[in-house]
C-alpha cells in the first residue's frame, strides 16, 4: 500500500475527498455525489461541478470494531449514512461523537479529517467526516 | 534609522477564524501518570485521533473564509506556520489551499520558527498585500505539539490554530495594522533535531534570555517606533506557553492584567505553539470593539518575536458572527484519560 500507482488512484478525487463536490444536471437539475460524466437521472452528459453545504443528517450508522488494514488504529468508529441537504445519501465515518450520542436524524456537518495512513512512509489521506454541528 | 515594519498600502484583516480540537486532558492526570504535583495549567487541547496540523489548518481556514465573504481563489498566498508538519517534505499548506478551493492560482508555502511560525507567515502576508502584489494572502499558525512522555513541557503541549486573511484596509476589514516590528536574535532555548521524535530544552534558559527578552524587546521596539505607552492598548496577547509567563511579561511592561485575561487561553487549552497568539488574538476580536487597540506579541524559540499593533474597525460587528467563535470550540470539550490520551497522540504500536 501506499505504493505510486495507488496515490494517482487517490490523488484524482481529492475535490470530492476534500470538499464535499458533487454534480449537477445541467438538463435536469439532479444533484448527485460524486459527480458522474452522465446524468443518472436523466442521461444528460452535460453535468457541472457542485459545492454540496455539507449540512446533513444521520439515516443509520453501525460501529465498525473489526476495521480493514489501515484503519485498525482508529477503532472503533461509526459509519453512517448520511442524507445531505440537498438530498444524497453518502456513506463517511463520523468524528468527535461517542457512539451513544449517535441518533437518528441526528445534524451533522462535514469536516475534513484524516482518513487513513499507509504505514510511515505512506501517503496521508484526508477527506470528509461528518460530526455534530459546532452551533 | 526605522525599525518599523510598514508596508507601501494600509493592510488589515479581511477575515479570521480559529480552531480548537475537543478533547481534553487535565493537568492533574498527567501528573497522576509520571508522579508530580503543582501544575503550570489547568487542562489542554488534544488532538482527535484523525487530526493534525493540516485538518487544524483547513477548519480555521473555513472559518476565515466564511468571516471574509471573498472567493477563495482571489488568494495569492497562502502560508502555513507549524512545527508539526505531517509531512517532513511535502508542503502542508497546499492541502489546506485545495481543501478550501484556493487552488492553483497561488503561492503556498509552510513557515517554521517554533512557536513563532504563525506570526512569521503574517508578516510575509502584510507585505505580499501592503506592497501591492496581492488582493489577498493568507497566514496560518496552527500545532498538534509535540512533549516528550514525563517532561514538563507534556503538561502544555496542545493542539489548535488559526487563520487570518489579510486585505487592504477597508471598510471590509475587522482590523487594521498599524505596524509590526519582529527582534530575533540566535538563542538555542529549545530545539529538536532531524528524525527526533521530542523536542529538547534547556530548562530554565527557556525564561530570562529567551522569551523575556524576545517578547519584552518586541515590545518595546514596537512602541518606541510607533510612539505608543501601554495605556494605548485595550488588548495585549503575548504567547503562551503556560498562565505565568505572559502574565509577568504584561506586568513588566506594565500592562494590566485585565487587558491580558481575554487573549490569554493557555490555561484550558495549553500551548498551541504556532497557533497560540493566534487564538489569543481570535478570542479578543470576537468580544473588541471598533476603535480598540491590541498589542500582539509572538515568541519562537530559537529565538525571536513579532509584534503588531492591530486597530479593531467597525466590520468586526456584523462579521464576527459568521463563523463559530473562538469560545464556541474552548467551551466543547470532552475529557479523556492518560490512556485514550496516549491513543490520540499516536504513542500505541500495533
Amino acid at each position: 500500500m501506499g505504493r505510486p500507482m495507488q496515490v494517482a488512484r487517490y490523488w484524482r478525487h481529492f475535490k470530492e475527498k476534500y470538499r464535499l463536490i458533487g454534480g449537477k444536471c445541467k438538463s435536469c437539475g439532479h444533484v448527485h455525489f460524486p459527480k458522474r460524466p452522465v446524468c443518472p437521472e436523466c442521461g444528460s452528459q452535460e453535468v457541472e461541478e457542485f459545492q454540496f453545504s455539507g449540512k446533513g443528517k444521520v439515516v443509520s450508522w453501525t460501529i465498525v470494531r473489526n476495521p480493514p488494514s489501515g484503519y485498525e488504529y482508529y477503532k472503533p468508529y461509526p459509519i453512517a449514512l448520511i442524507q445531505l441537504e440537498e438530498g444524497p445519501v453518502i456513506l463517511a465515518q463520523l468524528t468527535d461523537v461517542d457512539p451513544e450520542e449517535i441518533d437518528f436524524g441526528m445534524e451533522v456537518e462535514m469536516v475534513t479529517r484524516k482518513v487513513r495512513e499507509f504505514e510511515e512512509d505512506g501517503i496521508i489521506l484526508y477527506g470528509y467526516k461528518f460530526r455534530p454541528p459546532i452551533k | 534609522m526605522r525599525r518599523l515594519l510598514k508596508p507601501i498600502k494600509d493592510v488589515g484583516i479581511v477575515g479570521y477564524g480559529a480552531y480548537v480540537p475537543m478533547y481534553r486532558i487535565k493537568n492533574e492526570e498527567i501528573g497522576r501518570v509520571w508522579g508530580v504535583n503543582g501544575f503550570p495549567i489547568q487542562e489542554k487541547s488534544v488532538n482527535n485521533l484523525d487530526e493534525d496540523a493540516i485538518t487544524i489548518g483547513i477548519e480555521a481556514a473555513r472559518n476565515a473564509l466564511k468571516r471574509a465573504q471573498i472567493d477563495p481563489r482571489e488568494i495569492r498566498a497562502l502560508w502555513f506556520g507549524t512545527e508539526s508538519k505531517p509531512y517532513a517534505v511535502k508542503p502542508s499548506a497546499t492541502v489546506i489551499a485545495e481543501a478550501i478551493g484556493a487552488t492553483p492560482d497561488l503561492d503556498a508555502a509552510d513557515f517554521e520558527f517554533a512557536c513563532k511560525a504563525g506570526t512569521e507567515a503574517l508578516q510575509a502576508a502584510i507585505g505580499f498585500v501592503g506592497s501591492g502584489m496581492a488582493k489577498y494572502a493568507m497566514a496560518i499558525g496552527a500545532d498538534t505539539a509535540q512533549g516528550r512522555p514525563g517532561d514538563h513541557l507534556e503538561f502544555t503541549a496542545s493542539a489548535g490554530g488559526a487563520a487570518y486573511i489579510v486585505g487592504e484596509k477597508s471598510s471590509e476589514t475587522v482590523a487594521y495594522f498599524e505596524g509590526s516590528y519582529s527582534y530575533v536574535t540566535d538563542t538555542p532555548d529549545f530545539w529538536r533535531r532531524q528524525h527526533e521524535h521530542y523536542p529538547r530544552h534547556g530548562n530554565r534558559f527557556t525564561g530570562e534570555p529567551a522569551y523575556f527578552h524576545q517578547i519584552i524587546s518586541a515590545a518595546k521596539g514596537l512602541m518606541e517606533e510607533l510612539g505608543y505607552s501601554p495605556s494605548d492598548f485595550d488588548y495585549a496577547v503575548f504567547h503562551q506557553p503556560n498562565v505565568k509567563f505572559p502574565i509577568t511579561a504584561a506586568k513588566i511592561l506594565g500592562i494590566p492584567k485585565e487587558k491580558v485575561l481575554p487573549g490569554l487561553l493557555s490555561g484550558i487549552i495549553g500551548n498551541t505553539y504556532s497557533g497560540a497568539t493566534l487564538v489569543g488574538i481570535s478570542a479578543v476580536l470576537d468580544i473588541a470593539k471598533p476603535g480598540d487597540r491590541i498589542l500582539w506579541v509572538s515568541f519562537g524559540s530559537g529565538a525571536g518575536s513579532d509584534a503588531f499593533s492591530l486597530v479593531v474597525q467597525d466590520a468586526i460587528e456584523e462579521k464576527r458572527d459568521l463563523a463559530p467563535k473562538t469560545m464556541d470550540y474552548v467551551n466543547r470539550k470532552k475529557y479523556i484519560d492518560y490512556a485514550l490520551y496516549a491513543k490520540h497522540r499516536g504513542k500505541y504500536i500495533m
